[in-house]
């Protein structure tokens, strides 16, 4: 997020888009709720279902899955038409706006509504309420990357943002929700094979050597040493970029990959295209897993590292807003389990390294000196002040609550033209119904936590594919019953949940249930640039199971 | 009302948006979650998950010691921390000289602290030696 939860009520206008907020992030909606309820904020919502947001929502666009793209342009068509664009901000602070403005040129009302399905009329209006704001916030989560289209979906809704100049003022900017407790963290800490802690690039030469000298590696001899001789310690850090998940799996089948550890994740539930996630498990010669629980994933491994859970270490979690927070240590760990820092530190010196840490605030003093953003953050300053917020460069910094109030990143903020595509796999005859995936308020991704809460667990219990009335009465379905879902790449049973949520010709389901795994159903492909997987639309059929089955 | 032996402030474990929660843990149980006031995060709220979502840290099958296997088709047995962490060591060291590092691959994790997920990079880059190391941030 550019902006802070504390900031959404500060906004005239929220636009919320391909974010289900009440269900997935249910306390930051709260604060939306605040917005437009207690403050009387617009909210404008775009998402094909009518999601408990809707009904706080001035407007609700139900664009077709998969052209978010087109309604965007649209309405930033809309904005220029009528000269409600921000020429000043444009000139100051922009670069690329000729170019932006000939191709969303194009995108008229009429024209948005035949690709989108959204009336004309809703668009213009969406377009008229946001330019006009005073402070005009965007909100969007999986909704928007989980596309072939993902990055351009991203890139047409910064488009908008500078369009307007509704970006690093309170109250208005750009903001991504992001879905785990620490995927933020994870992110930030270079748990990415394209760069090191703090974004900085593996490709950038002088980054490389920066960290070679803080990580201690030995540049002196790089001479390349023939098969077969004694194990090389690492000389040079990894001039190429590295492979994302789904990359991996490939990887992995094309005999590549021969070895793969796995910290707290589990692919073979919340990976896509289930089968051939499973053909690389089973392949791979070496598999480690390290958890709190044997998960699908640790089904397949050959060494099973118990690891200690949140309530039971130190360390930190850096939330959607950049607020970097302590974690505390409630209980002890069960039976052997240990804190993972310690697991990989133990293997590390296995392994020749000589590692010495003995706490995580060890380890957030070495975060601290190699990552600028982080640079001002320790234990005892989060102990001392709460949560801290980055970019914090130094022990003297307060944090930063929202970004890019004098200038962007890289200057000049650039508009991209993006041109609208359709999603990879559309309906046909043989899969007419378009599927989307995503989350429900009473568990979590894939269920390891919350499914073993019976509370949880009683108040959603099983799989359901959310249904139209109208279609459901076509496929003669009753409310509750189960039904055969399939794609081109495997098939679940689920129940029939009958609701007008998910407009017709679109189905929608969790994938929380392992005992119908949604992504043995979601393709594999991917947006080109951030790899993300097109889990918002895949192309099923739906078929009444006859025989009674078990679910 | 039951009386907490300890309260352990932390942040939740379940979404990005990190509410501050105090832990109320009594005979080493978390019996009670309450949102904490002091924070501009959540603001003394919590959602269901927040609040009453944590049976998993006491669940009957956590993994409690580390476990192991001679191949695919084997049951896992219970092994010692030293012969788990050697089996991975030589395992890891022998696919890397053999087919070089970029053969092996790393899922850090959205769930884990930084402090782990620095680490768990760090030793991808520096004891195996490649940048292949990936979470589940797009999924």
């Amino acid at each position: 997020m550019t902006n802070s939860i504390r900031e959404i009520p500060e906004a005239e206008v929220i636009f919320v888009i391909g974010s289900n907020t009440t269900e997935a992030h249910p306390v930051l909606a709260l604060q939306m709720k605040k917005a437009v309820c207690g403050r009387g904020a617009k909210l404008i919502l775009a998402d094909p279902r009518r999601i408990e947001l809707a009904g706080f929502a001035h407007l609700h666009l139900r664009q077709r899955p998969g052209t978010d793209i087109a309604l965007i342009n649209t309405i930033a068509h809309v904005i220029i038409k009528e000269g409600l664009h921000d020429l000043a901000f444009i000139e100051e602070r922009t670069e690329g706006y000729e170019e932006f403005a000939a191709l969303v040129g194009e995108w008229t009302p009429e024209r948005g509504k035949e690709v989108t399905g959204v009336p004309a009329q809703e668009i213009i209006e969406a377009a008229r309420l946001y330019a006009k704001a005073g402070n005009a916030s965007i909100f969007w989560a999986m909704g928007i990357t989980q596309h072939t289209t993902g990055t351009d979906n991203v890139k047409a809704l910064v488009n908008l943002a500078l369009l307007t100049g509704h970006i690093g003022r309170l109250g208005a900017g750009l903001n991504p929700l992001r879905g785990q407790n620490n995927v933020q963290g994870a992110c930030d800490m270079g748990g990415l094979p394209n760069v090191y802690p703090g974004y900085q690039n593996v490709t950038d030469v002088a980054v490389r050597e920066k960290f070679e000298k803080a990580w201690g590696i030995t540049t002196a001899d790089d001479r390349p040493r023939p098969n077969g001789s004694p194990s090389p310690a690492v000389r040079r850090l990894d001039t190429q970029i590295g492979l994302t998940i789904t990359e991996i799996v490939d990887a992995i089948l094309a005999g590549e990959v021969h070895a793969l550890y796995i910290m707290g994740e589990n692919p073979m539930l919340s990976d896509p295209n289930l089968n051939h996630v499973r053909q690389a498990l089973e392949r791979v010669d070496f598999l480690v897993h390290q958890d709190i629980f044997l998960n699908e994933t640790g089904q397949f491994a050959d060494v099973v590292l118990p690891a200690a859970s949140f309530a039971e270490k130190w360390g930190t979690f850096t939330n959607t807003e950049r607020r970097v927070q302590m974690v505390r240590p409630a209980l002890e760990p069960p039976g052997e389990a240990r804190p993972d820092w310690q697991i990989i530190t133990d293997l590390a010196n296995r392994m020749g390294a000589d590692w010495s840490y003995e706490s995580a605030a060890e380890i957030m003093d070495e975060i601290a000196a190699v990552t600028p953003i982080y640079g001002g953050i320790s234990h005892a300053r989060l102990e001392r002040l709460g949560g801290i917020q980055w970019p914090c460069p130094t022990p003297d910094h307060p944090g930063t609550q929202y970004l890019h109030e004098s200038k962007f990143s890289r200057g000049r903020g650039l508009f991209t033209p993006v041109e609208f595509e359709e999603a990879e796999e559309l309906p046909d005859s043989e899969y007419p119904f378009i599927l989307s995936t995503g989350r429900v308020l009473f568990h979590w991704h894939g269920g390891t936590m919350s499914r073993r809460s019976p509370g949880l667990e009683s108040l959603a219990p099983q799989a359901e594919i959310e249904i139209h009335p109208q279609d459901a009465q076509k496929l003669g379905a009753q409310d509750g019953q189960p039904v055969r879902v399939s794609s081109r790449r495997g098939d679940v049973v689920a129940n029939v949940l009958i609701t007008p949520r998910s407009p017709t010709g679109t189905v929608f389901m969790t994938f929380h249930y392992a005992e119908a795994a949604a992504n043995l159903l979601t393709p594999n492909y991917v947006d080109p640039v951030a790899k993300i997987p097109e889990y918002k639309v895949s192309a099923v059929k739906v078929e009444i199971v006859e025989e009674a089955v078990s679910v | 009302m039951l009386k907490a032996d300890r309260i352990v402030q932390t942040t939740c474990s379940y979404c990005g948006v990190g509410c501050q929660l105090d832990l109320h843990i009594r005979e080493e149980i978390i019996f009670r979650v309450e949102g904490r006031f002091d924070n501009e995060v959540n603001f003394g709220q919590l959602c269901v998950k927040g609040r009453f979502g944590y049976d998993f840290v006491h669940a009957s099958d956590r993994l409690r010691r580390p476990l192991a296997r001679a191949s695919r088709r084997a049951e896992f047995s219970p092994a010692s921390w030293d012969e788990a962490l050697d089996r991975v060591a030589n395992r890891l060291k022998g696919i890397r000289d053999q087919y070089g590092p970029r053969s092996v691959a790393f899922l850090t994790s959205a769930k884990c602290t930084n402090e782990e997920n620095y680490l768990l990079q760090k030793f991808a880059r520096t004891v195996i030696g490649t940048n292949t190391v990936d979470h589940c941030a797009r999924l």
